[in-house]
């Protein structure tokens, strides 16, 4: 049975950690296209996938969040990539495999994986 | 839309985009009178009669990318072709609330779903919104309170991992509880 008292426990643990990871200014940020035509292509999978595979991984400084429509529904789910200083990598038609692939390929080893990014794949 | 959740998800990010701080969202099942009742709920801007008016045309938007919005119109149809009804009401300053009624047993009743993932997807995608969760079927329900959750974690924030994996734990059970049965 879930209590809240566990709740309890969770804080009292992490506190004891001091994590200060708020917005660090070299933090990555992996948007998922959430609109309409995010969610009926599959967005929601794509996004939990890449939650999980990033928390497994303990992959530091990379904040998965959400936004609206982009403009290119034909090609969702859409997955963005924003790296300070680097340039945004748009990665579309994406499925949970393809998240995997992406947080050891680009997140992890920075390799960014070219063939989902939306110039490989609009011709 | 292949499940009603994923519809949920759709029109809680509605409320989001309206500025909600609080999102109320049930999905209740009435075994006696077969209606399956779907409402979402929030405190954001609220649309103007001439607003709620459109709302239910698939071309009406009022985003800028695109010409159609269709997460409401699809709900309405979802409710409509299962025999049941849709209803929308909204304030501006106060609110906003839709209501999807599907007919139970309703061959053409699109799945729920899996509604606990677009609950935990919200919650971890909105940290610093408040979320409740109702489910219910007959007279088995649970209830889902971000805010009493806050009020134990003081600063550890609703994403954190672990918490975030209670959440799912508790929705689970939660769940399993209400429609075992």
């Amino acid at each position: 049975m879930k209590t809240l008292a566990e709740l309890a426990e969770i804080r009292d643990k992490m506190q004891s950690k001091i994590n200060i990871r708020e917005n660090s200014g070299d933090s990555i940020r992996v948007v998922v296209g959430m609109a309409t035509c995010g969610i009926a292509a599959g967005a929601r999978p794509v996004l939990n996938c890449l939650v999980e595979e990033v928390s497994k991984r303990e992959v530091k400084n990379v904040m998965v969040t959400q936004t609206g429509c982009i403009g290119i529904c034909q090609y969702e789910p859409v997955v963005e990539v924003y790296e300070p200083g680097k340039e945004k990598v748009t990665y579309v038609k994406m499925t949970a495999e393809k998240a995997v692939r992406i947080v050891n390929d680009h997140l992890v080893n920075g390799n960014v994986v070219n063939e989902y990014t939306i110039g490989a794949v609009a011709k | 839309m292949q499940e009603i959740s994923l519809n949920i998800l759709d029109l809680a990010q509605n409320s989001i985009s309206a500025g909600a701080t609080l999102i109320e969202i049930s999905v209740e099942e009435n075994l006696d009178e077969d209606i399956l009742t779907v409402t979402i709920k929030d405190n954001g801007s609220g649309m103007s009669p001439d607003q709620l008016c459109a709302v239910t045309d698939p071309f009406y938007t009022t985003r800028t990318t695109r010409k159609v919005g269709l997460g409401v119109p699809f709900f309405k149809m979802a409710a409509e072709m299962s025999g049941g009804s849709f209803e929308i009401d909204s304030k501006i300053g106060l609110g906003t609330y839709v209501c999807g009624a599907f007919g139970l047993t309703n061959i053409d009743r699109m799945p729920i779903g899996d509604v606990n993932s677009t609950v935990a997807t919200l919650v971890y995608c909105n940290p610093e919104l408040d979320f409740v969760y109702k489910r219910s079927r007959g007279v088995r329900s649970f209830n889902f309170d971000t805010r009493e959750a806050r009020a134990v974690l003081g600063d550890v924030p609703l994403n954190a991992n672990e918490v975030i994996l209670w959440i799912k734990e508790f929705l689970s059970e939660g769940e399993k509880e209400v429609a075992g049965g």
